[in-house]
């Protein structure tokens, strides 16, 4: 018997999968027990708990008009509907929905690269497209366009881009949503809607200008719930002719706040692609004793003894790796001038060469790239994260993700360390925070990421979980870092951090919710939008 | 095609007949799907920096150490039922497949692949 939506009766149920496979076909409606657990979040902090978010059915559209069907029948039926890419955003919830009952509308059917235009550098692909098989389609046709992948190349770019995901090449092209460019969506009532340029019949610039006229609504449809998206454009970058990297060394711990500046101007002025910062004093974490001693330490060590620890052992305190895509000879002479910058500015500052390439790579050189994201190859090497290894013989069952906004500068770095080093210390979360570096997918800002374990046998240790996650989120919004992005169990706990003026963001949301989709059909709960049927009711 | 060796594949085809056929045809059909869905873990090649082996297939490296080989392709132990338990159910972060990504007819393939050198024919 599967869980249905609040008020819904069995009749009621029963009688909309028949109109679903009415419309769609009977084999395009999913309702097996066994094919419909299919659709758990694989990755749930409440796996096989009581509350545990799960679908009560799904159905497989391969066309528009179908999806258009799938809606118009659901608000007959007040059916609640959550959409799914490639359904592998794992970590923020899977194939799962965020209400219980949902009828989870799967569109990896859909599934056509419908336009790749190399001379204007734009895609337009259907949901249900993965960045493998985007990647695949260019590659088939030698076109020299790239793709700006995430870490799992089985994530499709939509679905990517509407959870606000990020990749790894050029600032212009990693945050997903930034650098798409006009959307096709069947809205609420089942009307179709096309953004930007879309919206004038006869307009060949749909994947050029994004915003048309009048109000610019995309953003309506990133971790919103105000339709469906079926179509959606991209921007790519020209293949370069060359890329290298090289590391930057500093040796003091003080010497981030210039690093930072320095790699920021770089960054900026579209000199380099996506920065990474590191710090080499962890791969010794393991072996000294010294070094974990000063960072179990009440507030951390000292500027000082971090310094003399890395000194006495020859070792930089940071590094950051640059990376250049362009012409070789303006590439050559861009790495350079990150020399002199950041040798003027930081006083014992090493540099090292790292890889270097030139385009197109041939099948057996890419095999060889140890990073291949920042080429925009996708691939599934994460994965190596969490799986059975000889650093991690205990794999774990998932995880999540908890990923605080912080400000692109050196101090909020240090901040941030000194502050998750206090609330790993009093959650006993074990960790070096003192040492820990941001994520920098995104062009104008740090991510300083955080890793929570799921058990699929043991509640206990995902109760645990979620309420340290809680209290990670609480400190962090008492300093104004705010989530990027949520497993759906915790959207409600950070939208509620986003609270300026009363909530005013939450309540204008709401209010466009309640006019757009009075009966609350699509994707209630997320980005914690719940439709007004749902809202400050148990759910 | 010299006229010994075509009266040689004709031999083979007759004896074997259709059914051979249609099971190459499911092993090259499984064969690609695995390269779709699988390989990308559990193939060749190396992962991230400083990883010698792509996840799935270090995550079988460390499990059975050289007791059985680490890439799926090279073993001859699996059942079918248990190629499909792992797609349906998952492992560790490996999560299940729905049936809109792996059909049970494709999973059929898969699996008749991943057994095609078993000693003994698979169940």
């Amino acid at each position: 018997m599967p869980t249905l939506p609040r008020g819904l009766s069995s009749a009621d149920f029963s009688a909309a999968l028949g109109k679903f496979a009415a419309a769609l076909g009977a084999d395009q409606v999913v309702t097996a027990d066994e094919d419909v657990a299919l659709y758990r979040d694989a990755y749930s902090p409440l796996w096989n708990e009581p509350d545990e978010i799960v679908a009560s059915a799904a159905v497989v559209p391969t066309t528009v008009e179908q999806v258009q069907a799938v809606v118009r029948i659901a608000n007959e039926h007040r059916i609640p509907l959550y959409p799914i890419a490639t359904g592998k955003n794992l970590g923020y919830g899977g194939s799962a929905p965020n209400l219980s009952g949902s009828v989870v509308v799967d569109l990896r059917r859909m599934n056509r690269v419908l336009e790749v235009d190399e001379r204007r550098g734009f895609a337009l692909v259907e949901p249900g497209v993965s960045y493998f098989d985007l990647y695949r389609h260019i590659e088939e046709r030698g076109l020299k366009v790239w793709i700006d992948c995430p870490d799992p190349g089985w994530g499709s770019p939509v679905g990517n881009a509407l959870d606000h995901g990020v990749g790894y090449t050029f600032g212009a092209f990693r945050d997903h949503f930034g650098s798409h460019c006009g959307m096709e969506v069947v809205l609420p009532n089942g009307e179709l809607l096309r953004t930007g340029m879309g919206a004038l019949p006869g307009a060949t610039t749909w994947q050029e200008y994004r915003y048309g006229f009048g109000p610019y609504v995309d953003g309506l449809f990133g971790q919103g719930n105000f339709g469906i998206v079926t179509k959606m454009g991209f921007w790519l970058m020209p293949q370069p002719e060359a890329y290298r990297a090289g590391l930057v060394l500093v040796p003091r711990r003080r010497d981030l706040i210039a690093l930072v500046d320095q790699v920021n101007y770089l960054e900026h002025a579209s000199l380099i692609g996506q920065p990474n910062y590191g710090c080499p004093l962890q791969r010794l974490v393991a072996t000294e004793p010294e070094l974990r001693a000063l960072l179990e330490k009440p507030g951390g060590p000292t500027d000082n003894e971090l310094d003399r620890f890395a000194a006495a052992r020859s070792s930089a305190v940071w590094q950051c790796e640059l990376q250049f895509y362009g012409p070789q000879r303006t590439i050559d002479a861009n790495w350079e001038h990150a020399r002199e910058r950041i040798a003027a500015a930081i006083s014992g500052a090493r540099f090292e060469e790292r890889e270097s390439y030139r385009f197109p790579l041939s099948a057996e050189d890419k095999e060889g790239v140890p990073h291949k994201v920042a080429l925009g190859i996708p691939n599934m090497a994460i994965f190596s994260i969490g799986a059975r290894s000889e650093l991690n013989p205990n794999p774990r069952d998932g995880h999540l993700w908890f990923a605080p906004v912080i400000p692109k500068s050196g101090e909020a770095i240090l901040e941030c360390q000194r502050v998750l080093g206090e609330v790993y210390r009093e959650l006993g979360m074990g960790g070096t925070a003192f040492l820990q570096m941001p994520a920098t997918w995104h062009f104008r800002t740090f991510i300083m990421l955080v890793g929570f374990s799921i058990n699929r046998t043991d509640p206990a240790v995902n109760r645990r979980t979620l309420a340290n996650f809680r209290r990670v989120v609480e400190v962090a919004a008492e300093h104004g870092w705010g989530e990027y992005r949520s497993p759906p169990v915790m959207a409600d706990k950070i939208m509620s951090t986003y609270s300026f003026n009363d909530h005013a963001l939450r309540r204008f949301c709401e209010t466009l919710k309640d006019a757009a989709d009075p009966n609350g059909i699509i994707a209630a709960g997320r980005g914690g939008i719940w439709p007004r049927y749902l809202r400050d009711t148990p759910r | 095609m010299k006229l010994r060796d075509a009266a040689v594949f004709i031999a083979v085809v007759w004896v074997a007949g259709p059914a051979a056929a249609q099971d190459a045809g499911q092993l090259e059909r499984g064969r690609t799907l695995y390269e779709y869905w699988c390989a990308p873990c559990h193939g060749p090649g190396i992962g991230n920096n400083g990883v010698q082996h792509l996840p799935g297939t270090d995550a079988l490296r460390v499990k059975y150490r050289g007791a059985l080989p680490a890439l799926l392709t090279e073993r001859t132990d699996m059942s079918i039922d248990l190629v499909k338990t792992y797609v349906r159910q998952g492992l560790t972060v490996m999560p299940f497949f729905r049936k809109t990504e792996i059909d049970d007819g494709e999973l059929d393939a898969i699996a008749a692949y991943l057994t095609r050198n078993n000693p003994r024919p698979a169940r």
